[in-house]
């Protein structure tokens, strides 16, 4: 293959390039316009392309946040309202929690030689691959019968934090590294303790790491559904799992439940154009330092 | 680093929070679900009132053929996606691995599947999937063919939740991929240029010999979490038919809450446990043998020049 090629592609590769973005987003645009559609629409037998867009699916999944009465609304169900809330407030709370206790132990393990060290490091590499189903039982068990918080949103930012801060202590340790020793000496000949130099000079530094773990706890937050089922009572229920408990019923309203998975999906979509330089970034240090 | 304001102190006092929680969320439940598995437990009684039963579930599991096949099941998955996704994630970053516009644009729509919740990943391809308003059968319909009965078969159904996860995770393969390729050193691809060789020539000899370090991390890594998948394929399958999808992860959570044996949920648990754990130290060890591997790969390739 000569320079030249390189940058001249022939029609071919067009071609492919266009059919693997097809592949890769096409799934996505049809769930977003089955969400656009009435129900007569999705199951007649014309063209899928042909069709008028409505919002009314997502009038009626976001009923409870309606400052108007929409016509073709009798009942207002408040459960996806309800669950869209806590998706929002579990997602928030436990991404911050993990940010900030990530990266003062990813700053410890970077930073300081202690006693210690190296078994820490190992067994925080060894809790990265507990899968959530192994600590269904368990965290179910201790929730419900010892700590008596099963059912609250606080149980399950909880397990959230845990089952996050493996992955961001581990991410944030490679930028951590980066960051010149030079600035932070300086700051401590200033007379700034070390709590200061952290806050003040390391946090600033590494705010691309930051951005990356965070965009990966808020997802697992976000997007996990069976602690989630296990932990949560009719109060504290997060989006996935009310999608799943509409679509174990016999009958699915793919409309509304189209129109649900979208509302779902739209954070995480937002944030992969917003930073998606961060997110190859936080991905590949992640992989490279195992 | 030690200066008159850093005591002994400090570093534990930034690890704290950490090391608590973790403590509390993980350690804990973990020993507590290892002690589990030795008990007859269901969950409307305290962990206190249920019978030790000893090594009862462990060995009940190992007798019980449909745990077996459970284990199969999940074994075949993980090593089915994992491989169809190293070939086409590696294959797509080789084809893309060239100064073409709108790079940036390609990577960030690629990485779109990886980013949305399984749940909703299942959603679409249950619609998708839908014997008569899904679009493969539409389209099969419309151009002649029989429809796939592509959920209702034992065979198809493990097909069907293969491609779901292959189209969420081969974008993770991509991008690790496309970087580790982008930052290989640029003098070896020039030098075996130079001396002749062949768009596949560079692939075999240069360009996948350099990769191997990344390649295994990657490798290992995806099929650590090809172990953990359990909602693509509860939304899409929950298992059936008969037992032809169900994973372990599955089946934990509905021995623990269909089945009520929290004991024996627990011991399976375990069993899952165990093989992540193999492969995780595997990871790490390998991890490290070839970072070794690289350095001298790449000073050899150096000093071809």
């Amino acid at each position: 293959m000569s320079a030249k090629t390189y940058d001249r592609q022939n029609p071919a590769f067009y071609a492919l390039l266009v059919a693997l973005v097809v592949m890769s987003v096409g799934p996505i645009a049809m769930m977003l316009m089955t969400s656009l559609k009435l129900n007569v629409d999705i199951m007649s037998d014309t063209s899928s392309l042909l069709f008028m867009p409505t919002l009314r699916n997502y009038e009626t999944a976001l009923c409870d946040f309606l400052w108007y009465e929409a016509p073709h609304i009798e009942y207002c169900d408040k459960t996806f309202g309800r669950a869209l809330i806590n998706s929002l407030v579990i997602a928030l709370v436990s991404t911050v929690l993990t940010l900030v206790i990530g990266c003062m132990a990813a700053y410890a393990l970077v930073r300081f030689r202690f006693m210690g060290r190296d078994t820490v490091s190992l067994s925080t590499l060894a809790m990265r691959m507990v899968p959530p189903a192994v600590l269904l039982v368990p965290v179910f068990g201790i929730w419900t019968f010892q700590f008596q918080i099963d059912g609250t949103r606080a149980g399950i930012i909880l397990v959230y934090v845990a089952m996050n801060l493996p992955f961001v202590i581990w991410i944030l340790q490679s930028f951590i590294v980066q960051v010149p020793i030079q600035l932070e000496e300086a700051a401590r000949m200033d007379g700034a303790g070390p709590f200061q130099v952290f806050f003040l000079v390391v946090l600033p530094l590494i705010k691309p790491g930051l951005a990356a773990a965070a965009i990966f706890t808020f997802r697992v937050a976000w997007n996990e559904f069976l602690l989630a089922n296990a932990l949560a009572d009719r109060n504290s229920r997060t989006v996935p799992v009310t999608i799943v408990n509409s679509i174990t019923e016999f009958d699915i309203d793919w409309g509304v439940i189209m129109a649900t998975g979208m509302l779902l999906a739209i954070p995480p979509i937002i944030f992969t154009f917003v930073a998606s330089r961060q997110i190859i970034t936080g991905m590949t240090a992640g992989a490279v330092k195992g | 680093m030690q200066s008159a304001n850093v005591n002994r102190l400090t570093p534990y006092l930034f690890l704290a929070p950490a090391a608590i929680i973790m403590a509390i969320a993980l350690l804990y439940p973990i020993g507590y679900m290892i002690y589990a598995s030795f008990l007859d437990w269901n969950p409307s009684q305290r962990i206190g009132e249920a019978e030790f039963v000893g090594l009862r579930n462990y060995i009940n599991l190992l007798s019980d053929a449909s745990f077996l096949e459970s284990f199969w099941v999940t074994i075949k998955f993980a090593v089915v996606v994992v491989s169809l996704e190293m070939f086409l994630g590696v294959g797509l970053a080789l084809l893309l691995d060239r100064n073409i516009r709108g790079m940036s644009l390609l990577r960030t729509l690629f990485i779109l599947p990886m980013m949305i919740a399984p749940i909703v990943v299942g959603l679409m391809w249950r619609y998708m999937y839908h014997p008569t308003v899904g679009i493969f059968n539409r389209t099969l319909k419309s151009m002649g063919f029989e429809p796939i009965p592509w959920l209702s078969t034992g065979d198809w159904a493990f097909a069907s939740v293969v491609i779901a996860d292959v189209w969420q995770w081969t974008p993770f393969i991509f991008i690790l991929s496309l970087a580790a390729l982008q930052s290989l050193p640029q003098s070896a691809m020039e030098a075996s240029r130079i001396d002749g060789a062949t768009g596949w020539q560079q692939i075999i000899y240069i360009k996948l010999p350099l990769m191997l370090p990344v390649l295994i991390v990657t490798l290992l890594l995806r099929l650590i979490d090809a172990f953990k998948v359990l909602e693509v394929i509860l939304v899409l399958t929950n298992g059936g038919p008969g037992l032809s999808t169900e994973i372990l992860s599955l089946r934990i959570s509905r021995t623990a809450s269909e089945f009520r044996e929290l004991g024996e949920a627990a011991a399976m648990s375990n069993y899952l446990l165990i093989l992540l754990m193999l492969l995780t130290f595997g990871m790490f060890f390998y991890n490290k043998a070839m970072e070794a591997r690289a350095a001298r790969l790449r000073k050899a390739a150096e000093e071809d020049l």
